[in-house]
């Protein structure tokens, strides 16, 4: 089964493994998520899990969501997101997952939106190295330098190649960081924290699930 | 800002009895050492010189001269391998952090104790 978990980014610390060595430890607040629907495959043509994550003040959605939320017998969730399975699932709307389902997990990926950089130069946004400080530069140590030339073969021709890295809006996407080791879950609060950092600022929502290459 | 949680979690990891000791202070960090399968501990001396950071994160410096070379070691209080800081000599201080120490040489470095009983009356100048 696909094991996968709605939460928020709560913040970094550092905690001490079994060696006494200081590992960096990113606290994530994951479930309780409440299954808002089941899709089958006669219905839907596919299966899968819906999941919600915290409660959301009822004036502040919208009338389909909060019916959706009804037929499930559950409050309006303000984060929802699905989760494919492997075959038809054996939970019903309205059970819910707490973190009890990473037990006996190693490593997990997190999902999540990263922090929004605005509009960034190529330097930032694709790690360009810029122009010589100094031997004659003139208001261009940042700058991209040639982006393409006439010849068809070296260079792009007419016009300039599909996909050129230049400066524009960088951050706020989805980014995806794998195998994160699990340092510790606390079911009492619902936290689990994971070695490394994970996209995206505090309070930011994130998924949480198995990973999907390391055992 | 700490988030409560955070704090939570870190609160499983802080000793319960937090090493007590003052800046200037001379005192014994012993210190667990893993060689191989072997372990022991070592005792590193010296003035603490500066304390930073708060919960889980706070360090302390040690500062002392080995060989006319200044030597300085920062310890996590929290860390499981610091098992016990013994204060030597308490040194009088108007500052939390003794960085001018690191320009002096010799007689100098020395700080003035710590007025605690009559026997240590002759150490005041």
């Amino acid at each position: 089964m696909t094991v996968m978990l709605l939460g928020k980014k709560i913040g970094m610390t550092q905690l001490y493994n079994d060696k006494g060595v200081i590992e960096p430890v990113t606290v994530i607040q994951a479930g309780p998520c409440t299954i808002m629907q089941v899709k089958n495959q006669e219905t839907d043509g596919y299966t899968s899990l819906q999941l919600g994550y915290e409660d959301a003040k009822k004036s502040r959605r919208k009338k389909p969501q909060i019916g959706h939320a009804q037929k499930a017998n559950t409050t309006v969730k303000r984060f929802v997101r699905e989760v494919r399975t492997d075959g038809q699932p054996e939970q019903e709307p309205g059970e819910e997952l707490t973190v009890k389902i990473f037990e006996g997990i190693n490593y997990v990926d997190v999902i999540g939106t990263t922090k929004g950089k605005g509009f960034a130069g190529v330097m930032k946004r694709h790690g360009f190295k810029g122009m010589p400080a100094s031997h004659g530069t003139e208001r261009k140590h940042r700058h991209p330098g040639g982006i393409g030339s006439n010849s068809g073969s070296a260079g792009t021709g007419r016009g300039i190649r599909k996909g050129k890295k230049m400066a524009g809006h960088m951050g706020c996407t989805r980014k995806t960081t794998r195998n994160h080791r699990i340092v510790e879950i606390d079911e009492e609060n619902n936290l689990i924290m994971v070695r490394g950092s994970v996209p995206g600022a505090c309070n930011g929502y994130l998924m949480i699930q198995k990973s999907k290459t390391k055992q | 800002m700490v988030s409560e949680l955070i704090e939570k979690v870190e609160q499983k990891q802080l000793k319960k009895n937090k090493p007590q000791f003052d800046i200037g202070d001379t005192v014994d960090v012993h210190v667990r050492i893993v060689e191989g399968e072997k372990e022991r501990v070592q005792v590193f001396n010296g003035t603490v010189i500066a304390r930073k950071g708060y919960g889980i994160n706070e360090t302390f410096t040690v500062r002392r001269i080995v060989n006319n070379e200044g030597v300085e070691r920062i310890f996590p209080v929290h860390s499981p391998s610091v098992v016990k800081v013994a204060v030597k000599r308490s040194g009088y201080t108007r500052r939390s952090k003794l960085y001018f120490l690191r320009q002096r040489a010799g007689k100098a470095v020395r700080l003035r104790e710590v007025w605690t009983g009559k026997s240590d009356k002759k150490n005041i100048k």
